[in-house]
C-alpha cells in the first residue's frame, strides 16, 4: 500500500472520531436536521463528479460526471436550504426563532 | 494540486467540523450550518481550479440543473414527507460516488494500482448499495412498493451469500484491477444487494435502515476521497458515515433491537395471532365530548405523538388544542419517543413546523417520570412505543423496548383511526386498560373537533 492511502487512512480514522465525538453532542431535538445537514455536506462527492465532467476524457466518463455533478448538487443546494427551512422552525416558547 | 486548490480543501474541512458543531443546540445550529455551507463554497473552487478540467460547460449545465431541482425539492417539500427527501438524497448520493467511481475506473483501469482499486471498488459497492437501497426505502415510505415487510424463504442465506459474493469480487478486483468485467460485475451486485436488503424490512424500522444507509452514503464518499486523493473527500464522507453510524446506534437502541435484528430480523412481519387477540380486546370508546372535558379538567397533560400524526398531518391541529388547553391554565408536554415517526427527529420537525415551541418538547427519559403526576395522556397515532407490554410482558416481541409511560398517567386518551394493531402487529395493552378511552376517527379531524368544543 502506498505511502498516501496510508496517510489517507490516518485521515479517515481521525476524522471518524471528531465526527462520533462531535455529532454524539447533537441533542435528539435535531436529528432530522443533522441528517439533512451532514446529506449535504456528503454532497462533497461534488468534487469528484466536477472533475469527471468537465475533464472531458470520454464520452462515457464525461456522462457519468454530468449525471454526478446533477445528483450532488441537488444534495449540496437542496440540502443545505431544507436543514435552513428546518432550524427556522425552532423556536423558545414565547421568544423568537432560532 | 495547486496550493490554492490545497489551501481551500483544507479550509473545507475545518469549516465542516466547525459547522457541525454548532448543531449542539437549536440557538447555533443556523450560524453553524452557514459556516459549513461557505466551506462548500471553498471546496468547489478549489475543484473549480483542478488543471484536468478543460471545459466547463456541461459542469455549468448540470450544476444549473441540479441547483434548480435542490432549490424547488427544498422549497416545496412538505415537513411530512422528510424522511422520503432524505431516502431520495441519501440514493442521489450514492449514485454520485457510484459514478465517479465508475468514470475513474473507465479512463484508469489499465494503469491503476491495487490500492487505489481497493478504494475503488468500495465506493462503487458502498455507492451502488446506497443508490438502490436507498430508493427501495424512498419507494416504501412513498407507498410505491408495500411498506410491510416482504420475505421469502432462505432470504437471509440468499443475502448473506450474495454479500459474500460481492466481498470475494472486491478482493479478486483489488488483485487483478484491470478485468474490467469483474468491476461492473460487481457494481451490478451491489445494486442488487441494495434491493434485497431493504425488501424484507418493515415501516417501523425505518428510522434504523435510513441511518445506516446515510453512514453508507459517508463511506461511499469516503472512499471516493482514497480513489481520488482528496482529503476533504475523507473527511466530509467520514463525518457523515460517523453522524449515521451514531444516529442508527441511537435508534436501534431506542427499540433494544442490535443491527444484525433490524437487518436480518424481519420485524415488521404480522403477527396473525395478535391480530386475532385484537379483536377479542376490551376496549373503552369515548366520544369528543368526553375527551374535551378530560382535557379541560387536567392540569398537566403529556402529548405522545407517532407516526400515524404525520400521516394525519394533525400537527397544526394539535399545536391549536394546547394553546388553548394553556389558555385555560393546563401544563402541556410533548413526551417524544427517538423511533416515533419514519426517521430520527421526525416528531420534533412536524412539531417545530406547526410552531410548538421546542423547549416543550420533551425526550423520553427526560419525561417518563412525569406521566405519574400527568392527569391526561393524549397518545395521537402512537402505538408501539407507547405499549406497555414492552416494560412486563418478556412474550412480546417488543419486550424490553423502551416505551413512554403513557399508562402511568390518570387518564390515558387515545386518538385512532382503526382498531388495526401498530406496525409491528403487536396487540396493544393500553388500549384495554380501564384508564384507557379510544375516540376512533382521523386524528387531525378530531383534535379539530376537541377544539371546537372547547371553545
Amino acid at each position: 500500500m502506498s505511502h498516501e492511502m496510508f496517510l489517507g487512512l490516518y485521515v479517515f480514522v481521525l476524522a471518524a472520531f471528531v465526527g462520533y465525538g462531535v455529532i454524539g453532542g447533537v441533542p435528539p431535538l435535531l436529528h432530522t436536521p443533522l441528517m439533512a445537514f451532514t446529506n449535504a455536506i456528503s454532497g462533497i462527492s461534488l468534487v469528484g463528479s466536477l472533475v469527471a465532467a468537465g475533464a472531458e476524457h470520454t464520452t462515457f466518463s464525461t456522462a457519468l460526471g454530468f449525471i454526478a455533478v446533477l445528483c450532488s448538487s441537488i444534495n449540496v443546494v437542496g440540502g443545505f436550504l431544507i436543514t435552513d427551512r428546518m432550524l427556522k422552525m425552532f423556536r423558545k416558547r414565547g421568544g423568537t426563532k432560532a | 494540486m495547486s496550493m490554492t486548490a490545497e489551501f481551500l480543501y483544507f479550509l473545507a474541512s475545518v469549516l465542516f467540523i466547525i459547522g457541525l458543531r454548532g448543531l449542539g443546540s437549536a440557538e447555533t445550529a443556523r450560524r453553524g450550518l452557514f459556516i459549513s455551507e461557505i466551506g462548500m463554497v471553498a471546496a468547489v473552487l478549489g475543484t473549480l481550479l483542478h488543471p484536468d478540467i478543460v471545459s466547463y460547460k456541461w459542469i455549468i449545465v448540470s450544476a444549473g440543473i441540479g441547483s434548480a431541482i435542490g432549490i424547488a425539492m427544498a422549497a416545496l417539500i412538505p415537513m411530512t414527507k422528510m424522511p422520503e427527501r432524505i431516502a431520495l438524497s441519501h440514493s442521489f448520493g450514492g449514485l454520485a460516488a457510484a459514478l465517479v467511481g465508475v468514470s475513474e475506473y473507465s479512463l484508469h483501469h489499465e494503469v491503476v494500482t491495487h490500492a487505489t482499486m481497493g478504494a475503488l471498488g468500495f465506493e462503487v459497492l458502498f455507492g451502488g448499495l446506497t443508490f438502490t437501497g436507498s430508493l427501495m426505502a424512498f419507494g416504501k415510505l412513498q407507498g410505491f412498493i408495500p411498506g410491510r415487510n416482504i420475505t421469502y424463504p432462505f432470504q437471509n442465506q440468499a443475502n448473506i451469500a450474495i454479500f459474500g459474493g460481492s466481498a470475494l469480487l472486491l478482493i479478486l478486483l483489488t488483485t487483478w484491477p484491470s478485468v474490467q468485467f469483474l468491476f461492473y460485475l460487481m457494481f451490478f451486485i451491489a445494486m442488487v444487494l441494495g434491493v434485497l436488503i431493504v425488501i424484507p424490512i418493515g415501516g417501523a424500522d425505518m428510522p434504523v435502515v435510513i441511518s445506516l444507509l446515510n453512514s453508507y452514503a459517508g463511506l461511499a464518499a469516503s472512499a471516493t476521497g482514497f480513489a481520488l486523493g482528496n482529503n476533504v473527500l475523507i473527511i466530509a464522507g467520514a463525518l457523515d458515515g460517523a453522524s449515521g453510524f451514531i444516529l442508527s446506534i441511537v435508534m436501534s437502541r431506542a427499540m433494544n433491537r442490535s443491527f444484525g435484528n433490524v437487518l436480518f430480523g424481519a420485524f415488521g412481519k404480522v403477527n396473525e395471532e395478535a391480530l386475532a387477540a385484537v379483536g377479542s380486546q376490551e376496549i373503552h370508546e369515548a366520544t369528543v365530548g368526553d375527551a374535551a372535558m378530560l382535557l379541560s379538567s387536567a392540569q398537566k397533560v403529556i402529548v405522545c405523538p407517532g407516526y400515524g400524526m404525520a400521516v394525519a398531518q394533525a400537527q397544526h391541529a394539535m399545536r391549536e388544542l394546547a394553546e388553548h388547553l394553556e389558555a385555560e391554565g393546563v401544563e402541556v408536554l410533548y413526551a417524544i419517543h427517538p423511533v416515533a415517526g419514519r426517521m430520527p427527529g421526525h416528531m420534533n420537525v412536524l412539531l417545530a413546523e406547526a410552531n410548538v415551541p421546542y423547549d416543550q418538547l420533551k425526550e423520553l427519559e427526560e419525561i417518563n417520570d412525569e406521566f405519574a403526576q400527568a392527569d391526561v395522556a393524549l397518545v395521537v397515532g402512537a402505538n408501539d412505543v407507547v405499549n406497555p407490554a414492552a416494560k412486563h410482558n418478556a412474550s412480546s416481541p417488543i419486550y424490553g423496548m423502551p416505551v413512554l409511560n403513557a399508562d402511568l398517567a390518570k387518564t390515558c386518551i387515545v386518538l385512532k383511526r382503526t382498531m388495526n394493531p401498530g406496525f409491528a402487529g403487536i396487540e396493544n395493552e393500553l388500549f384495554s386498560m380501564p384508564n384507557t378511552v379510544l375516540v376512533f376517527g382521523d386524528a387531525k379531524q378530531t383534535l379539530e373537533k376537541i377544539v371546537q368544543a372547547l371553545a
